[in-house]
């Protein structure tokens, strides 16, 4: 069983924990799929989504996995709450746990910001993407999305490629695939490879061709124009060029191969039309595994809080 | 006042003497001093150091009061063992001039416990855009300049600050950080700053400035003093300088000597300090620098804040470690006891080296000397918690550690200040 009071990241759970959140998450798409959306596991819960980012795609999907688990959910977009007022996170934190929420979905620009609300507040914390550092259910969504394609995450050869350096996607990633005993490939410019990252389990490629050659699972990150304009390379073009992956590129990989992408995707610069629209592409399958992966996360730390007699009350 | 029979650290021994003090001043040194009705201080089993001095304390006043204050800072700074200090310009307003210099003076004359000398700003409101007063502010009392916390950008202007300042007999102490190679990073960039997420600072950062202005010292033959050097490329940096016969001098601290960046995984906003704690590679380099005099001084870059500058997200916590009450415990377990530095060594760095780049009285213990003295237990053992500090700043990592080390008295100018 899930032994944590919050999801803040990937780094730290382990093998069994992450099976039986894919487990979980499995038998959600089953209920979904059965067009079960009401759900009582979270009957008489509340779930507060606290976003200091854009987000469109996990704020919903969040939003939905809350809701269709039997929760009470609130939105607070921070910069029209007391946020934009200057109160300090911490204080946010504390009138949140006072208006006693059960769960605290949070987006930060931040690195470590969940980890902060995680200490101050009796509520569970589910980080939904901290600065560079985690996006954990993120990391789950391609992992049970994989699992589904391959029956296994053990032995993948998953080629990652875009901007791993600010990228939290590509971290929960590689956690997750590694503890799982999956291969991460990572091909990126040098100057969007973290310092390290390597010595994390990652194996850093010289080129593309190294890093697809014979992948299972085919993965683009998005990539931030101001990026481009901070000197981390020259030009989308060039870019588009080296890094991006097109459909010939695609034939390198196996058969079967599955191509993915965080969303949302920049046409003609990570992946090509093709590639995106490819039948081997699992992009909005991804999305469907991200509300299952949150109303398991969501499920496991309830069922911790429940064993454990954690409450806000 | 007498000290008896403690184990007194000499330039280039430690043997167990008595001192016989008066007047403010060593009066004599011997095996076995009559009585003569002062009251004693029996050290037996203790150390006599000379009185320690840290060059580099922020101690936030005026201004920013809430954080520390030059009360609060002395008795923080004698409860550590320190006799002297030197307070960095970067205060509200900035000092800058001769009239902040006097405050400091005149409310460190108020509070009497160590002796206080402020180190005026390099250039107005730290700006880097026109000298300060420089002459002016020596004239009040300042010891140095700097521009603590920043750097200053423009090359000509720090040419001509320490061509200027070398007229007055005035250092330049440097703070060395290329803010556009530092990008808004908090933490050193490295594997850890990739495990946590959090914007790394990259070690050419601080080397560029290292390296230019011990540039600008050569072209210049003028002396200049490298401030809180945490890497091991800047050390090397030094070093070659050193051999080359340039007139530099350098401080490192003991968060760069007893620590690696492995400390920032957990987020601890504590951990946040400019320059970053770095990697084990840059921690041995010091160490060694330490060892071949590379390193003159051990500081402490005294940063005192509020729970609230440090209580907030990693990126937003403000830098520094409040580590003037730690200091010594450090320097006995890190680098005495671990074999890395001598008791004399020691003394060097964190009382002769400071005394002599800045032209302070103290530093050595001998007949006719100042009576800046600090009588310490090596062997009593203690565990940092800094809820219990006296400063007001709280805010250091090192809670839970077990350190060697203990200040028993502290002694200015023959009076005792502190006493455990």
């Amino acid at each position: 069983m899930l032994q944590k009071k919050d999801l803040v990241g990937l780094i730290d759970v382990t093998k069994a924990e992450l099976t039986e959140l894919l487990d979980v998450a499995a038998e959600m798409k089953v209920h979904l799929k059965a067009g079960e959306k009401n759900l009582s596991y979270l009957k008489g819960k509340t779930a507060t989504i606290l976003f200091y980012e854009n987000s469109t795609r996990t704020r919903t999907s969040f939003e939905l996995a809350a809701k269709y688990l039997g929760a009470t959910v609130i939105n607070i977009a921070a910069g029209s709450s007391s946020v934009a007022k200057g109160e300090t996170l911490v204080d946010t934190g504390k009138t949140l746990d006072a208006q006693l929420n059960d769960f605290l979905i949070m987006r930060h620009p931040m690195g470590g910001a969940p980890y902060l609300l995680g200490k101050t507040v009796k509520a569970s914390v589910l980080n939904a993407g901290d600065g560079m550092n985690e996006h954990p259910t993120q990391g789950l969504l391609d992992m049970l999305t994989m699992r589904e394609t391959f029956g296994t995450l053990q032995g993948l050869k998953v080629a990652i490629l875009g901007d791993i350096k600010h990228s939290r996607v590509a971290k929960s990633n590689l956690f997750g695939l590694k503890t799982m005993g999956a291969d991460v490939y990572m091909y990126a410019p040098e100057t969007l490879i973290p310092k390290g990252i390597d010595k994390l389990g990652a194996k850093l490629c010289k080129s593309k061709e190294e890093a697809i050659d014979n992948a299972d699972v085919v993965m683009g990150l998005r990539i931030q124009l101001e990026r481009q304009q901070a000197g981390n390379f020259p030009s989308l073009d060039e870019y588009a060029h080296f890094y991006g992956v097109t459909a010939k590129d695609l034939k390198r990989a196996k058969p079967n191969a599955i191509v993915m992408h965080p969303g949302p995707v920049n046409r003609g610069v990570e992946l090509t039309g093709k590639v995106i629209d490819h039948d081997q592409s699992r992009i909005e399958e991804q999305v469907f595994s991200g509300i299952a992966v949150r109303m398991a996360a969501l499920k496991l730390l309830n069922d911790y809080r429940n064993a454990k007699g954690v409450t806000n009350v | 006042m007498i000290i008896r029979n403690g184990n007194v650290v000499f330039k280039d021994s430690v043997e167990k003497k008595d001192i016989l003090v008066s007047g403010g001043k060593i009066l004599r040194i011997a095996d076995c001093l009559p009585a003569n009705g002062d009251p004693e201080i029996d050290a037996t089993g203790k150390h006599v150091f000379p009185g320690f001095i840290d060059m580099h304390v922020h101690l936030r006043d005026p201004g920013y009061e809430h954080k520390e204050d030059i009360e609060s800072g002395a008795k923080a700074a004698v409860k550590g063992g320190f006799t002297q200090i030197c307070c960095m310009p970067n205060t509200n307003p900035i000092m800058d001039n001769k009239v902040v210099v006097s405050y400091v003076k005149h409310k460190a004359q108020e509070v009497n416990l160590c002796k206080i000398h402020p180190i005026g700003a390099i250039t107005k409101g730290e700006k880097g855009e026109q000298l300060a007063e420089i002459g002016e502010m020596k004239a009040a009392g300042a010891v140095a300049i700097s521009d603590d916390g920043v750097s200053v950008r423009n090359s000509r202007l720090m040419y001509l600050a320490m061509e200027y300042a070398s007229g007055f007999d005035i250092k330049c102490l440097c703070h060395c950080e290329d803010k556009e190679l530092v990008d808004g990073g908090v933490v050193n960039e490295g594997l850890s700053s990739t495990i946590a997420g959090l914007k790394g600072i990259p070690r050419a950062a601080e080397d560029i400035m290292i390296a230019r202005d011990i540039a600008l010292a050569e072209s210049l033959d003028v002396p200049v003093h490298i401030c809180h050097v945490s890497t091991h490329s800047g050390v090397r940096l030094i070093r070659d300088a050193k051999k080359a016969g340039v007139k530099v001098t350098a401080e490192t601290c003991p968060h760069y000597f007893a620590a690696t960046d492995e400390l920032v995984r957990t987020f601890d906003t504590n951990t946040k300090v400019n320059p970053p704690i770095r990697e084990e590679m840059d921690k041995q380099a010091i160490l060694d620098g330490l060892v071949d005099g590379t390193l003159d001084c051990i500081v402490t870059d005294h940063a005192p804040h509020h729970i609230n500058d440090k209580n907030v997200e990693y990126n937003l916590a403000a830098f520094g470690i409040s580590g003037i009450e730690t200091s010594f415990g450090f320097a006995i377990t890190y680098l005495y006891k671990s074999g890395v530095l001598s008791l004399c060594e020691i003394a060097d760095k964190m009382s002769a080296n400071p005394a002599k780049i800045l032209g302070l009285q103290g530093g050595e213990i001998k007949e006719g000397a100042v009576a800046d003295l600090t009588i310490a237990d090596l062997d009593e053992k203690w565990t940092v918690d800094p809820a219990k500090f006296v400063s007001k700043g709280k805010n250091n990592p090192f809670g839970g550690y077990v350190l060697d080390g203990v200040v028993k008295y502290t002694i200015v100018d023959g009076e005792i200040k502190y006493q455990a």
